[in-house]
């Protein structure tokens, strides 16, 4: 990928946190309604999960678990559950939007006090992390509502050429 | 008081020589008790026979609630210890109740703090001409005035946006103070250094890859395994220009031998975790390195795993020992790799005498070749089945033992001369890991593997605290831990051996058996090393607890078994039921008469 597509996505990324900032701070109902090349959206056209009966995943939910656990993982603790040093955002996710879940990324956090030193680095600029930011954020929502429980999703659907696609340009 | 810090000052002189010694005495000097890392003391009023009557005589808060790795020193009638960010370091009176003569606590920018991989650890201060030195997180090397605790120099080793950091307990020989540093996580290249004592003016600096003017590996002269090695042998087993990135950092401890003027320490994982994005052997990552002391220029070396797949960092501690084998005296050298693999090796010659796995659920690897005559030669054979590297990227390699954070982490072993016989805090936990694609920013991490960590198939215990014979490569007696044995070993004189537990327990046990002789909950769970001291006359005993560090991820949560069925993950009970955080000293000793 070239600099200036680069720049791009990480632009649209920026834009994409300003139109959704404004929303409720609640992540709302996940239901899937709609889907496009194997990602699914709910009914405020936010990135969600599909598991079947049988425990079958999306394959963004599957991603999610997978660079979940390489880029949160050392702060967030195994299958978001929190570390001695960082929150659990199993717990998070259960108060938090998609708009403010991806500016939190992007820009990272500070609680930083006497007793305490909780500081979240700007992820903006990190590949790994921001082209599979809706990936991550689908995995936490689910793992926020129960919908996957702790552990590599058993099975996962086929993965999209979409994906693939998006991958490669975003990834470089 | 000041009458206090006069004769500790004049105690601190005599002191200093006894850090030659492979037996530390009524004061504790360094981060390993003496430059030999032996981590054993000739202090023999606690017992075998006494010490289930030890008692807590008192404690002391840090007020940092993160992982306390490390330990304190004791320098005359003063104890100095540090704590995790924001590094805190405190100088307490031992004859006044442990009260605070002098306290520093650098600024250093928050931002640090998420470029630490693993929590923001510590792993100790260490003393030397009249200064204590401390690395500090955003990789300040700093001297104090151990009298008034005021800085005397401090220097910037590295650059902490680009994700190094300072976590390591500095060790000062003659008239040198030597650090490394960490950030393998972030692909940083690996250095280690000497800075003089008097000023801060670097000394040498070795790096752990690069051509060879950079690692000081002086080619045919130089060997490994007993070969002299060729030119630029790190740069020829890299694709391009990858070890400018590659890692290898050097976060571990550091012996020292005055015999040879030798100084030892290990290399890390190279970056990043991801094996098909750097093929070859990755020299000199996971590396065991002999320095001469002056000048850095390599005497021998050895990589344990080349071209590693499973991030078996290779910094744990070097112990310098003189035991026998096959009746003949011999100067050794025992390391504990994150592999799994417990190398006693010739220190003066870096030849390889044993290579034994020191957990039977060890799996990666059959064994280590011990033929000289192979060209396989101080490799690990490889099983195809937990070869991340033959799975390939996006494949999840599952059932490999150890687990990432290894057989053993940085907890370092102790041996006592007494029983000849190791002590080694282990974890007995196996993963899956799966190696994709990364790309690499400057000061952002740069992973490249998904792990899960569980016990070993069977096992429900994730730890155990092991004595072994070096000599023959042999496990003596075990005693199962519920987690991960994460702190550090003290032996004693007295038959007894100390370590302390991810629940908090501080446990003594006899050297000879392992038998359980006494164990108190501390505050928090222990990652911390234990020590011992005399003062006035009576034998202490110490310890941090302040759970945290690399086991505090992984086991705040509790660890999943993929084994078992659905009901039963979680299962396995939790770290955050039996301990939470906070920084603090207990201090132990017997009764008084």
């Amino acid at each position: 990928m070239t600099i200036h597509a680069r720049t791009l996505v990480i632009a649209s990324m920026l834009l994409c946190l300003s139109t959704t900032f404004v929303r409720a701070d609640k992540p709302g109902n996940p239901a899937a309604v709609t889907s496009q090349d194997g990602k699914y959206a709910d009914k405020d056209g936010n990135p969600t999960y599909k598991v079947d009966k049988d425990g079958k995943v999306d394959f963004y939910s599957y991603v999610g678990f997978v660079r979940y656990s390489a880029n949160c993982l050392q702060c967030h603790g195994p299958d978001g559950l929190g570390s001695t040093y960082a929150p659990s955002l199993v717990d998070a996710l259960k108060s938090m939007d998609y708009g403010t879940f991806l500016a939190t990324v992007a820009g990272g956090k500070k609680d930083v006090s006497a007793s305490q030193q909780l500081v979240m680095p700007s992820l903006g600029m990190n590949k790994n992390v921001m082209c599979y930011v809706d990936a991550i954020y689908v995995y936490l929502r689910a793992r926020s509502t129960g919908a996957i429980g702790r552990g590599r999703p058993a099975a996962h659907e086929p993965k999209p050429a979409a994906f693939t696609t998006a991958e490669d340009s975003c990834m470089g | 008081m000041a009458g206090a810090v006069l004769s500790s000052v004049l105690m601190a002189s005599t002191s200093m020589a006894q850090t030659a010694a492979s037996a530390a005495g009524k004061d504790w000097t360094t981060p390993a008790g003496t430059m030999s890392g032996q981590r054993f003391s000739s202090l023999n009023q606690i017992t075998a026979k006494n010490v289930g009557k030890l008692q807590v005589a008192w404690t002391f808060s840090t007020g940092v609630l993160r992982g306390h790795e490390g330990q304190p020193l004791v320098i005359g009638n003063v104890m100095y210890l540090n704590a995790p960010f924001p590094n805190t370091v405190f100088a307490l009176d031992l004859d006044h109740d442990g009260k605070i003569l002098w306290k520093y606590e650098p600024k250093q920018d928050p931002n640090v703090i998420p470029v630490m991989c693993c929590d923001t650890v510590n792993r100790g201060v260490a003393y030397g001409d009249g200064k204590i030195f401390l690395h500090q997180a955003d990789t300040t090397l700093v001297a104090l005035d151990a009298k008034t605790g005021k800085v005397v120099w401090s220097v910037k080793t590295d650059d902490p946006s680009k994700g190094a950091t300072g976590t390591d307990a500095p060790l000062v020989v003659k008239d040198k103070v030597y650090v490394g540093v960490s950030g393998g996580e972030f692909g940083v290249r690996g250095w280690f250094a000497a800075y003089d004592v008097k000023d801060g003016k670097q000394v040498w600096r070795g790096w752990s890859m690069g051509p060879d003017s950079d690692t000081l590996i002086v080619p045919g002269k130089t060997t490994d395994l007993g070969k002299p090695i060729p030119a630029n042998s790190s740069e020829a087993s890299w694709k391009g220009d990858e070890w400018k990135i590659g890692g290898g950092d050097t976060w571990g401890w550091k012996s020292y031998d005055p015999k040879t003027n030798l100084i030892f320490y290990g290399s890390g994982n190279p970056s990043t975790w991801n094996p098909k994005q750097r093929p070859g052997d990755n020299k000199y990552s996971m590396t065991i390195w002999a320095r001469d002391a002056d000048t850095g220029a390599v005497k021998w070396l050895y990589q344990m795993t080349p071209h590693d797949q499973w991030d078996y960092d290779g910094v744990n501690e070097m112990v310098l020992v003189d035991q026998k084998i096959d009746g003949k005296e011999r100067h050794l050298l025992v390391h504990f790799d994150r592999n799994g693999f417990g190398y006693t090796l010739d220190r003066d010659t870096g030849a390889l005498l044993v290579a034994k796995k020191y957990d039977p659920a060890v799996n990666w690897a059959s064994k280590i070749d011990m033929d000289p005559k192979s060209a396989d030669y101080g490799r690990p054979e490889v099983l195809p089945q937990y070869s991340t590297e033959h799975g390939g990227e996006d494949v999840n390699t599952t059932n490999i033992c150890p687990a990432a954070l290894g057989t053993k982490d940085e907890q370092p072993s102790a041996f006592s001369p007494q029983t000849g016989l190791f002590y080694v805090p282990t974890n007995h936990v196996c993963m899956d890991y799966e190696p994709f694609r990364v790309s690499y920013t400057a000061g952002q991490p740069y992973v490249g593997a998904t792990l899960s960590m569980y016990p070993p198939k069977g096992d429900t215990n994730m730890g155990n605290f092991i004595a072994w014979d070096a000599t023959k490569g042999k496990i003596v007696w075990s005693d199962p831990e519920q987690f991960s044995a994460w702190g550090g070993a003290l032996a004693t004189a007295g038959n007894v051996v100390f370590y302390g537990t991810l629940e908090g327990y501080l446990k003594a046990v006899d050297a000879k058996t392992g038998k359980l002789l006494y164990k108190f909950k501390t505050p928090s769970g222990i990652i911390g090393n234990v020590m011992t001291y005399e003062h006035a006359g009576r034998q202490y005993v110490a310890v941090l607890s302040g759970v945290g560090g690399w086991a505090g991820i992984g086991l705040a949560a509790g660890l999943t078994d993929p084994h078992a069925g659905l009901g039963a993950v979680g299962g396995y009970a939790s770290l955050n039921q039996y301990t939470s955080l906070g920084g603090s000293l207990t201090v132990f000793a017997l009764p008084k008469q």
